[in-house]
C-alpha cells in the first residue's frame, strides 16, 4: 500500500529525514515511535506532502505522489490524517465539520453527506454532539470528531500524529478504542503514539526511529521486549 | 458670547447635504476597498511571487504616501500624462479613496488570514481540498471575525480622510462647511456644526460594528 524509497527531507541547513526506506502492507497497522524531534512528524507529513520531500519516493497505492505531476488534492482524498491538536474547523459545528469535504471535495449532494456524516458521529459515539461547536466539545470528543472528519473522505489510508499526546488521561482510552476499531476493519493505518498497550494489542510492526532514520523495526512483542539496538533500549528504558 | 443658533438652522440643508455626499463617498470607497484589499492580500501572501511583489508595492504606494498627493496625481496627473480631460470630481475622489482605503484594507486582511493557526489550512488540505477551497470555506470564514474591529476602524478613518477630497471641489461635508463659512462669516458655528456631524456619523458606525462583532465574533473561540 505504501513504499517509501530512500525518503530525505531537509529544512534549511536540518536534514530530519536522512534516508527513509520501508514498505507497509494494504490493512498493516505500524507503530512508529521515537525521541522528539526524531523526524516522525515530518515522516507522516510527508506521506501526504503537506512537506514536499527533499529527495526520494514514496508511492501510496500505486501512485508515486513525490512525482510533481501528481494530482496531490485527489492523492490526499485518499489519505486521512488526524493530528495532535485536533485542529477542528472552529466555526462549523461538528456535523460541519464532518460533512464539508464530502459535500464540496467529492461533491457530494448536502443531504447524502450530512447522512454520512452523521453516520460516522454515530460511530464514534457522538450521536449527541452532532450540533456542537469544537469549542464545546472536550478534548476527547474532539478528537473523535477529526477522526470522523477523516474518514468521510473514505481514505484508504489514516496517518496518525500522536493522537492522544494533547489529551487528558481520562480521555486517552475513548480515542484508542476508535483506532483500534478501525483496525480491526483492516484500515491500513500509521500511527505515532507512544501508548505501548495500544501498539501491543492493534500494531502489527513497531518502528523506532531516531535522528531521522529508522533504526530498528519488528514485532512489537519483541521489539518491545527485546530490542536489538542499544539506541532503542536506551529510548523504551525512558518512556517506561 | 456670540453664538447664533439661527445660523446653523439656515445652513443645515447645506452641510447635510454635504454629510449625504460624505457618507456615500465613504461607503463606497470602504466597498471597493474591501474588493481590493481581499484580492491584494491573498497576492501578498500567494506564492507566486511577482504576485506578491506588486501588491506589496501598491501596498506601500498608497499607505507611504499622502492621501492629498494621490488624490491630485490621480484628478491632475494622470489626465495630463495621457492627454486627456481631467474625471469627473467624483469619480477621481472615489478613486483615490478606494485604492488608498485597499492598500490599508489589504494590511487588515493579511494580518487576520495570518492569524489563522497553520493547522487549519493543513486539516483543510489533508482533506483533499484545493488552496483556494481552504481559503474560502476555513481560513476567509474565521479570518473575517478578526477583521471586523480594524475593519471599522478603517471605516471611521476613511470617513474623516474623505474630507481631503474638498480640495477638488468636491461638495461634501467639509467643503459645505466652507461654503457655509464663507456666506455666514460665522465660523464658529460652522465648524461646531461640522464636527458634531462627523461625530454623528462616527458614532454611528462605532455602534454598528461593536453590533457586527456581537453577532458574528459568539462562536469564535480562536485557534
Ligand atoms: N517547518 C519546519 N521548519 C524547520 N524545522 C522543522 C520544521 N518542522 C520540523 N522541523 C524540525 O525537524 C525536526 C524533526 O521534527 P518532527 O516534528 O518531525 O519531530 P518529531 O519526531 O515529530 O518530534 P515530537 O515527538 O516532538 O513531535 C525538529 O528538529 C524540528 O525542529
Ligand atoms: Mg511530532
Amino acid at each position: 500500500m505504501i513504499t517509501v524509497n530512500n525518503l530525505v527531507k531537509v529544512f534549511g541547513h536540518l536534514e530530519v529525514l536522512r534516508g527513509i526506506s520501508c514498505h507497509i502492507e494494504a490493512k498493516e497497522v505500524v507503530v512508529i515511535i521515537g525521541p522528539s524531534g526524531s523526524g516522525k512528524s515530518t515522516f507522516l507529513r510527508c506521506l501526504n506532502q503537506l512537506e514536499k520531500a527533499t529527495s526520494g519516493e514514496i508511492i501510496i497505492d500505486g501512485i508515486n505522489v513525490t512525482d510533481p505531476r501528481t494530482d496531490i488534492n485527489a492523492v490526499r482524498q485518499e489519505v486521512g490524517m488526524v493530528f495532535q491538536r485536533f485542529n477542528l474547523f472552529p466555526h462549523m459545528t461538528a456535523l460541519q465539520n464532518v460533512a464539508l469535504a464530502p459535500m464540496k471535495v467529492r461533491k457530494q449532494p448536502r443531504r447524502e453527506a450530512e447522512k454520512l456524516a452523521m453516520d460516522l458521529l454515530e460511530r464514534v459515539g457522538l450521536q449527541d454532539k452532532i450540533h456542537q461547536y469544537p469549542e464545546k466539545l472536550s478534548g476527547g470528543q474532539q478528537q473523535r470528531v477529526a477522526i470522523a472528519r477523516s474518514l468521510a473522505m473514505r481514505p484508504k489510508v489514516m496517518l496518525f500524529d500522536e493522537p492522544t499526546s494533547a489529551l487528558d488521561p481520562e480521555m486517552v482510552g475513548e480515542v484508542l478504542e476508535v483506532i483500534k476499531s478501525l483496525a480491526k476493519e483492516g484500515m491500513t493505518m500509521v500511527v505515532v503514539s507512544h501508548e505501548m498497550g495500544f501498539a501491543r494489542e492493534v500494531g502489527d510492526r513497531v518502528i523506532f526511529m531516531d535522528e531521522g532514520l529508522i533504526v530498528e523495526e519488528g514485532d512489537p512483542e519483541q521489539l518491545y521486549t527485546n530490542p536489538r539496538h542499544q539506541r532503542t533500549r536506551l529510548f523504551l528504558s525512558k518512556i517506561l | 458670547m456670540d453664538f447664533r443658533f439661527e445660523v446653523i438652522m439656515r445652513y443645515l440643508p447645506l452641510l447635510l447635504q454635504g454629510m449625504k455626499l460624505t457618507f456615500q463617498l465613504t461607503i463606497t470607497a470602504v466597498a471597493i476597498g474591501t474588493i481590493i484589499g481581499l484580492f491584494v492580500s491573498l497576492c501578498r501572501i500567494a506564492s507566486f511571487k511577482p504576485a506578491a511583489w506588486m501588491a506589496k508595492g501598491y501596498v506601500d504606494f498608497f499607505r507611504g504616501t499622502p492621501l492629498l498627493v494621490q488624490i491630485f496625481l490621480i484628478h491632475y496627473g494622470f489626465p495630463q500624462l495621457f492627454g486627456m480631460n481631467a474625471f469627473p470630481a467624483y469619480l477621481s475622489g472615489i478613486i483615490a479613496l478606494s485604492l488608498n482605503s485597499g492598500a490599508y484594507i489589504a494590511e487588515i486582511f493579511r494580518a487576520g488570514i495570518q492569524s489563522i493557526h497553520r493547522g487549519q489550512m493543513e486539516a483543510a488540505r489533508s482533506l483533499g481540498m484545493n488552496y483556494a477551497q481552504a481559503m474560502f470555506y476555513i481560513i476567509l470564514p474565521q479570518a473575517f471575525k478578526r477583521c471586523i474591529p480594524p475593519l471599522g476602524n478603517e471605516f471611521i478613518a476613511m470617513l474623516k480622510d474623505s474630507s481631503l477630497v474638498s480640495v477638488i471641489a468636491l461638495q461634501e461635508l467639509m467643503m459645505s462647511g466652507r461654503i457655509m463659512q464663507g456666506r455666514s462669516y460665522r465660523p464658529f458655528e460652522t465648524w461646531v456644526t461640522v464636527a458634531m456631524l462627523y461625530l454623528v456619523m462616527t458614532l454611528t458606525i462605532s455602534q454598528f460594528v461593536s453590533y457586527l462583532e456581537r453577532v458574528f465574533g459568539k462562536d469564535d473561540h480562536g485557534e
